[in-house]
């Protein structure tokens, strides 16, 4: 039950992103930057927190849960370090995936050389 | 007169009819974006399975999806699956991985620093402008809401 949840809930917010592309002239890179910014906004108005209690991983793993973990972890930091925590919270709860992408990316992209595109 | 009619019809009919293409598009990316969700799942559960708490659990998982994406971009099978799957691919936080290797990888011959190193974060760093941005604008305003 859980993995069809994250199934159909991860399912359905890429359709949304699907539809924006094909619906309108943005491209993946407009559709990524919007999505975490949607993100951010839907989790401090409070909508996102329920949607990932139901949806899980379906809920985090699309780039509004980038979103999502940013919102919340600059909200905690609020609660926390006052002020100073907005400008840390965010990021210290998405550091891992950062640093990752930064890390595995660079490797990876040293690593292989683009195929041919047909 | 009867002609601007037929026209005009013919438009109409046009608008109605739904693009094939449209509502492949979105079952493609329904079902890709559906599995990389539910492989985000498994790993998830994995995680906090070995004693992993939700939120150390949800940034293993990504630092995990993260290095899938990247290693499957190199390999050039991520793309395969992106000219299916569209969005699918593109809003999983492995479509974010790729959006990374891509460019990177596209402009190595102009060198390891303006090319693979500043490329990497084409369409990242407007990512993470935009995320970082609007989360430390919410901090503050929820700093001032509550003191």
């Amino acid at each position: 039950m859980e993995y069809l949840r994250a199934f159909l809930v991860g399912g359905l917010i890429c359709v949304i992103g699907q539809i924006l592309m094909d619906g309108t002239k943005l491209t993946p890179a407009h559709v990524l930057v919007s999505f975490v910014t949607a993100g951010v906004i839907l989790t401090a108005l409070g909508i996102y927190e329920p949607l990932v209690n139901f949806g899980g991983a379906g809920a985090t793993v699309p780039l509004t849960g980038f979103g999502y973990s940013l919102a919340k972890g600059a909200i905690k930091g609020v609660n926390q370090n006052g002020i100073l925590g907005a400008f840390t919270g965010g990021i210290q709860s998405t550091a891992g995936g950062i640093a990752a992408a930064v890390l595995f990316g660079y490797i990876m992209a040293v690593i292989f050389t683009p195929k041919a595109k047909s | 007169m009867n002609n601007i009619n037929s026209k005009d019809y013919r438009k109409y009919v046009n608008s109605k009819i739904p693009k094939p293409s449209y509502f492949k598009n979105c079952i493609w990316a329904f079902i890709v974006g559906g599995i990389i969700c539910t492989i985000g799942q498994i790993i998830t559960n994995f995680y906090n399975n070995v004693g992993l708490d939700k939120e150390d659990g949800a940034a293993a998982t990504a630092i995990t999806l993260i290095f899938i994406g990247a290693l499957l971009t190199g390999i050039g099978i991520y793309d395969k699956i992106g000219k299916r799957a569209g969005a699918g691919s593109i809003v999983p936080i492995t479509g974010f991985a790729n959006s990374i290797v891509s460019p990177a990888m596209e402009f190595k011959r102009e060198g390891y620093i303006f090319g693979v190193a500043a490329k990497m974060f084409s369409i990242a760093g407007p990512v993470l402008v935009y995320g970082f941005g609007s989360s430390i604008i919410i901090g503050i305003i929820y700093y001032f809401i509550t003191k």
